[in-house]
């Protein structure tokens, strides 16, 4: 077979190699050395040019780093600004920019923010109602529509006859059919309502628009009706979306209908969007009027009173000032509803439809006018009919009085938001004289601007205290006054009173629902204001009401609650772990997936960014911690939450720091790693600190091992050795293999550093064969083999052991010949082992001897390593000629020709015939890069003129370049 | 070929009064041309009376129903026998509204024994094998206020408010089966414009027992004469619910009632029949016993 292999002799420069020392000595102070120098020395150094190149390197003088010099500084462009304006002139412009983005905002963003608010404000508070007043009763629903299809059902086989006459009596029934009652769950209610919605949607578009009035007036019917109460504001939710859908569709038909002709235009067109009034024509006028007058003669006044205010926008086609005379004439006649409920929804709704139509520089009055006229009735609430009604229902007055709270927030709110604020403390004024009223205290807690109400916070306290009715209960008070004192902070030295009449309150809550209710608001102001000491006195109180009778399995969502606001607004992070009380708290979660959550919301805190912790109790509350997230991981975990959970216990391995006491830390790394077998991420994490570890020891010793810590970084690459095998990804297995090998050698563990090269040879062939691993091998393999350089033969095997057994797992691996990676590979080998060939290498391990000195360019090295390269070359020959003509194997012929002109003795005629061929061979097919031909000879002229290598200039005489 | 005739008015909300013009088009659409015999337009106004079956027999009530008091019956002729181009002829009119001697124009008014109506119509006479074409339309009339022959009440001076209280002992039916109650209530006037709302407040001061529903109700009085005299009729136009179950007590409660268009007019009182309206305000309660006050109101056009 050798007499197949192309002779090769390695070109060994004797002037060269004395040059290189000098340069080898120079590129120890490397401009980069001191950056990155801690952790891989090697590599960079293998960064200088390592080639025969004579230029000398200069060093500059001071190095600053072009990107930490970029983040530093502002752009150049602001800073010659700020450098020439004088300071008036740049306060000027400075001025001016805000004004530019302020008036921008105020033209464009307001109306539109404006609308946002009015249709959000309700829209929040809609899901939320719906969400909270269910019931697992039967709701009852009267009416005449939606039965057909039922109806069809049964008489389906019935004769054609038979069947007309069904069609003529379902007709007739749809017109004034009998009204059913029906029984209905929940779902099915909720169900009917939106084939209502639908039904008048369908009515409406097949020009049915009496029936779809019909549906109107039977849907605000059912408003009338509180059989089910607790449910009563869903369906207040649900209807009024229905006239609320009823009103647009009267609305966009009476504009598109009207037949408007623009000033100097002919042609009839819709109004457009925002008309007023004088423009519309008189026919849709008489259209609209005759709208109202219809509703006028509704005969029930809760209908009446819907359908009217949900054709409230309509009145703009007649004119501008019905609304204001409209608004409040509703709001008188709402005083006839009898039960106090419906009235105050009513008003709500009228309250809501109002705002939609009324402009800020409107009249406002209505409001205020609304919630007077309810505080007048108020001692309705507690009339004979409600009590009667409450009986029949079984529902306690304090929860009939929640009842009320939705629709009067949504009334102060709007007061609050829309009137100014002298109105708010007239009003304030007058709701004393009610002050023993608990709904009216809490509305005004929740509806009032937090600020104004966390000022009186005491005043408040007090009154809550003074409230004799049994309306709204205690703790639902105090959770009220708690969000304002939690959205805005009372005034610092009524912190302890307030704390102190807080808490003799709560004290008195013995049912676990309302303590837990009125604590999950409480423990933010607690956390924000006040130390450890009290913090921990509430959280052993939250487990001694919690835990009796297992109470926190019903509440563990306000639990989950305290602890986010705990975290978030605990100003030490430390001290909240460090608490007697927490960890105990964090036990309370019954539920494997609410504790996990709780885990993860703790150990996200922005804390472990910052800080590091050395304290035995914190890294073990952190270990607790990260032990429930890291047990909760399991085959089925997805594959997101592994990496969040991965990250998080990354950080908390970054987050324990013990300084100086490294046996400690790698002790902690020990049990973290017992702790996290699970995760790679965590484990490669966990292999980069030891890694640290040991660097650092180095660092500190500068080089200079004693036995201890000699012993201590060969645990450190034993730790590492042992770890890296759990991991599942052989990707991530070498990156660390390589790393930890480069470690070792760098502190003189050469037996670890040994085992970890060899551990990658033999993780290589688990990669998977596929484009993707060849893009990582092919990068991998360059960096290891330019770590090989410098690793000294273990002289129990033969010369080059490593590099040997590396090429022959590489040519054995599953490679895609069309792709070439191992041409590529084979090339770099050259490369190396043509570095390896001189006398002295470009770079070194610090106090390790490698190759050169070990072997001191001996003969019989030097023919090892001559026979190494003819069998790569051949190989590379063999895979150029499988490869066949394409532009791959041209590129690569001008390659390999490149490192044979550079690296091989070319007075050998076989090797220097060979280059020729190969430069024949790159343009032979056509596919040459000719311009980077010419490059490379006018490289190689100018290096042999220098070098004065005649044997090369004969080469470059015979080579030949197309012109073109 | 089809023809299409329509009557379009130039008022949108077609309300005309006395001595007015009427004035509109009258369009044809056709996709051809074709002849006719002429086109007419007839206005005609007349009061129908019919006799109530309570006061005489129901075939009589039937056969015996009073003549028809004309109030116009005016015929012109458009134009005479021509042929018409195809596509859309538009030919616009005007006619004055002028009553028949010793009549007025009375308001348009549907009732249960009195209907008071308007139409304008237009024939087109067509040759004997095809069929005429007609089309009608309904107009209003309303008064006009101030002007002289108006038929419509004098405006008396009584536009003062009213006050009135209801208690058991004021019952004229008695006391009987009324829980003990205290009714306080004011009405702006009695006297009332037809095109504004009737207004006015009650509260219930006291009540022993719950109510149920509160009404207001607006009945009409129709007075036929005829051969054996006059018959009188109270019907009810609507019937509007302003307190809905239990309302608080002590507060006011709006009275609030817009008078429907067509089943009201001015209060009409003329030799061969009247029109006029009452109000009852209604307390049902809980029990379902009933009470009722009634107001005559007069209604006029301003």
């Amino acid at each position: 077979m050798s007499s197949h292999l192309p002779m090769w002799k390695t070109l060994r420069n004797e002037d060269m190699s004395k040059k290189k020392r000098l340069l080898s000595e120079t590129t120890f102070d490397h401009p980069l050395k001191n950056v990155v120098m801690e952790r891989i020395p090697r590599r960079i150094l293998g960064s200088t040019p390592s080639t025969g190149r004579t230029t000398p390197v200069s060093t500059p003088v001071t190095f600053t780093d072009p990107l930490a010099q970029a983040l530093k500084k502002l752009d150049p462009l602001t800073e010659l600004i700020q450098e020439e304006m004088d300071p008036l002139s740049k306060m000027a412009a400075e001025m001016d920019v805000v004004d530019a983005t302020f008036t921008k905002k105020d033209v464009k963003m307001i109306p539109k923010e404006k609308q946002l608010i009015k249709t959000d404000h309700w829209s929040h508070k809609k899901a939320a109602i719906l969400q909270k007043y269910t019931t697992s009763e039967k709701l009852s629903m009267v009416t005449s529509f939606l039965m057909e299809g039922e109806k069809v059902v049964v008489k389906a086989q019935s004769t054609a006859v038979d069947k007309v006459q069904h069609r003529l009596e379902q007709l007739d029934s749809f017109e004034e059919g009998p009204q059913r009652k029906l029984d209905l769950s929940q779902a099915e209610y909720l169900h009917k309502i939106e084939q209502l919605n639908k039904e008048l949607v369908h009515a409406w578009n097949s020009e049915q628009r009496v029936k779809s009035l019909k549906i109107a007036i039977q849907c605000a019917k059912m408003l009338a009706d509180t059989d089910v109460l607790p449910f009563y504001p869903s369906k207040f939710v649900l209807i009024t979306d229905i006239l609320d859908c009823f009103g647009k569709l009267v609305y966009e038909r009476l504009r598109t209908k009207a037949e408007y002709y623009k000033p100097g235009s002919k042609i009839p067109t819709p109004l457009p969007e925002n008309f007023t009034p004088d423009m519309v024509p008189d026919t849709a006028k008489e259209t609209c009027l005759n709208w109202f007058f219809k509703i006028a003669s509704i005969r029930e006044l809760v209908p009446r009173l819907y359908v009217e205010m949900a054709l409230l926008s309509s009145y703009n086609f007649i004119s501008i000032n019905e609304y204001p005379e409209a608004l409040s004439r509703l709001t008188e006649i709402i005083q006839g509803i009898g039960n106090p409920l419906v009235a105050i929804y009513a008003r709500c709704y009228l309250c809501r439809v109002g705002l939609s139509v009324t402009t800020k520089g409107c009249e406002m009055n209505y409001l205020k006018n609304n919630f007077e006229y309810f505080l007048e009735t108020y001692q309705h609430i507690f009339s004979r009919s409600v009590k009667g009604e409450l009986h029949k229902q079984k529902i306690t007055l304090g929860t009939y009085m929640t009842l009320y709270t939705p629709a009067l927030d949504f009334i102060m709110e709007s007061m609050v938001n829309h009137l100014p604020e002298s109105i708010l403390s007239d009003l304030l004024a007058k709701c004393k004289r009610y002050s023993n009223s608990s709904l009216i205290l809490n509305t005004i807690m929740s509806g009032f601007k937090p600020t104004y109400v966390a000022e009186r916070t005491l005043q408040f306290l007090s009154m809550i205290g003074q409230c004799t009715d049994d309306g709204i209960p205690l703790h639902s008070l105090l959770r009220t006054l708690g969000l304002c004192v939690t959205v805005c902070s009372p005034p610092a030295e009524h912190h302890k009173p307030i704390l102190n009449a807080v808490w003799s309150n709560v004290a008195q809550l013995s049912k676990p629902a309302e303590y837990i209710s009125c604590i999950e608001v409480w423990v933010q102001f607690i956390a924000q204001n006040f130390s450890t000491r009290e913090l921990n006195t509430v959280l052993s109180d939250i487990i001694d009401h919690m835990v009796p009778n297992r109470c926190y399995e019903n509440h563990s969502v306000e639990l989950r609650n305290i602890v986010q606001k705990l975290v978030q607004h605990t100003s030490d992070f430390e001290s909240l772990l460090a608490m007697e009380n927490f960890l105990p708290l964090i036990d309370l979660f019954s539920e494997e997936s609410t504790k996990v959550e709780i885990c993860k919301l703790i150990l996200s805190s922005d804390y472990f960014n910052e800080q590091k912790t050395s304290d035995a109790v914190i890294t073990n509350a952190l270990m607790f911690l990260g032990t429930i997230l890291h047990d909760s991981v399991n085959a089925i975990t997805p594959e997101d939450e592994n990496r969040q959970i991965g990250d998080i216990l990354c950080n908390i391995i970054r987050a324990v720091d013990f300084g100086n006491d490294f046996e400690q830390q790698l002790q902690f790394y020990v049990d973290a790693r017992g702790a996290f077998a699970n995760l790679d991420s965590v484990l490669s994490q966990l292999v980069q600190s030891v890694n640290l570890l040991a660097v650092n020891t180095r660092q500190i010793i500068k080089g200079l091992h004693t036995r201890k810590t000699g012993d201590f970084v060969r645990a450190c690459a034993a730790y590492c050795f042992i770890t890296i095998p759990s991991i599942e990804s052989p990707k991530i297995r070498l990156k660390l293999y390589l790393l930890s090998g480069q470690v070792a050698l760098f502190n003189h563990c050469l037996g670890q550093g040994d085992a970890c090269f060899k551990a990658i040879l033999s993780v290589i062939p688990e990669l998977p064969a596929c484009m993707d691993t060849e893009g990582f091998l092919l990068p991998f393999v360059r960096q290891f083999l330019s770590t090989l350089l410098v690793v000294p033969d273990n002289p129990e095997r033969g010369v080059l052991s490593l590099t040997r057994m590396l090429l022959n797992v590489l040519r054995n691996f599953d490679w895609n010949q069309t792709n070439c990676c191992l041409v590529n590979i084979y090339i770099n080998v050259v490369d190396l082992l043509s570095i390896m060939a001189q006398d002295v290498y470009p770079y070194h391990v610090d106090k390790v001897g490698s190759n050169d000195s070990l072997w001191g360019s001996d003969p019989r090295f030097i023919e090892e390593i001559d026979s190494m390269t003819s069998i790569i070359i051949g190989e590379i020959l063999n895979l150029l000629k499988a490869l066949g003509q394409c532009r791959k194997q041209s590129q690569l012929a001008a390659e390999l020709f490149l490192k044979i002109s550079i690296r091989a003795d070319l007075s050998v005629p076989q090797t220097s015939g060979l280059a020729h061929n190969l430069w024949n061979l790159c343009l032979k097919n056509g596919y040459a890069d000719i311009k980077y031909m010419g490059k490379i000879k006018d490289y190689l002229t100018s290096k042999s003129l220098k070098s004065n290598n005649r044997h090369l200039l004969e080469l470059i005489d015979k080579l030949e370049l197309p012109r073109y | 070929m089809s023809i299409n005739l329509d009557l379009k008015l130039k008022r949108a909300d077609k309300v005309y009064s006395q001595e007015e013009v009427i004035s509109g088009v009258i369009e044809i659409v056709s996709n051809s041309d074709f002849k006719h015999d002429g086109i007419t337009l007839t206005v005609e106004g007349c009061v129908n009376l019919q006799i109530s079956s309570k006061n005489v027999g129901i075939l009589e009530a039937f056969y015996n129903s009073v003549k028809p008091i004309q109030i116009i019956n005016l015929t012109c002729e458009v134009i005479g026998p021509s042929r018409l181009p195809s596509g859309t002829t538009e030919i616009p009119f005007q006619i004055p509204l002028r009553p028949k001697a010793n009549t007025v124009f009375y308001e348009t008014y549907h009732g249960v024994y009195v209907n008071i109506s308007y139409s304008i119509r237009c024939d087109m006479k067509r040759s004997f094998l095809s069929k005429d074409l007609q089309r009608c339309q309904q107009f209003l009339i309303h008064y006009k206020p101030n002007s002289p022959n108006c038929p419509q009440l004098p405006l008396k001076d009584n536009r003062k408010s009213v006050t009135f209280e209801l208690s058991p002992a004021k019952l004229t039916s008695g006391a009987a089966g009324a829980p003990d109650f205290l009714l306080k209530g004011y009405l702006e006037t009695v006297c009332c414009s037809i095109t504004k709302p009737f207004k006015g407040h009650l509260t219930l001061v006291k009540c022993a027992a719950p109510v149920r529903s509160i009404e207001l109700q607006l009945v009409r009085v129709e007075t036929c004469g005829c051969a054996e005299g006059y018959a009188r009729e109270a019907t009810e136009i609507q019937n509007l619910q302003i307190g809905d179950g239990d309302v608080p007590q002590n507060i006011a409660i709006p009275i609030y009632m817009v008078f429907p268009r067509l089943f009201t007019c001015p209060t009409l009182i003329t030799t061969n029949f009247k029109i006029e309206f009452e109000i009852n305000i209604v307390v049902v309660f809980e029990d379902n016993h009933l009470i009722t006050n009634n107001f005559p109101i007069i209604l006029v056009r301003e």
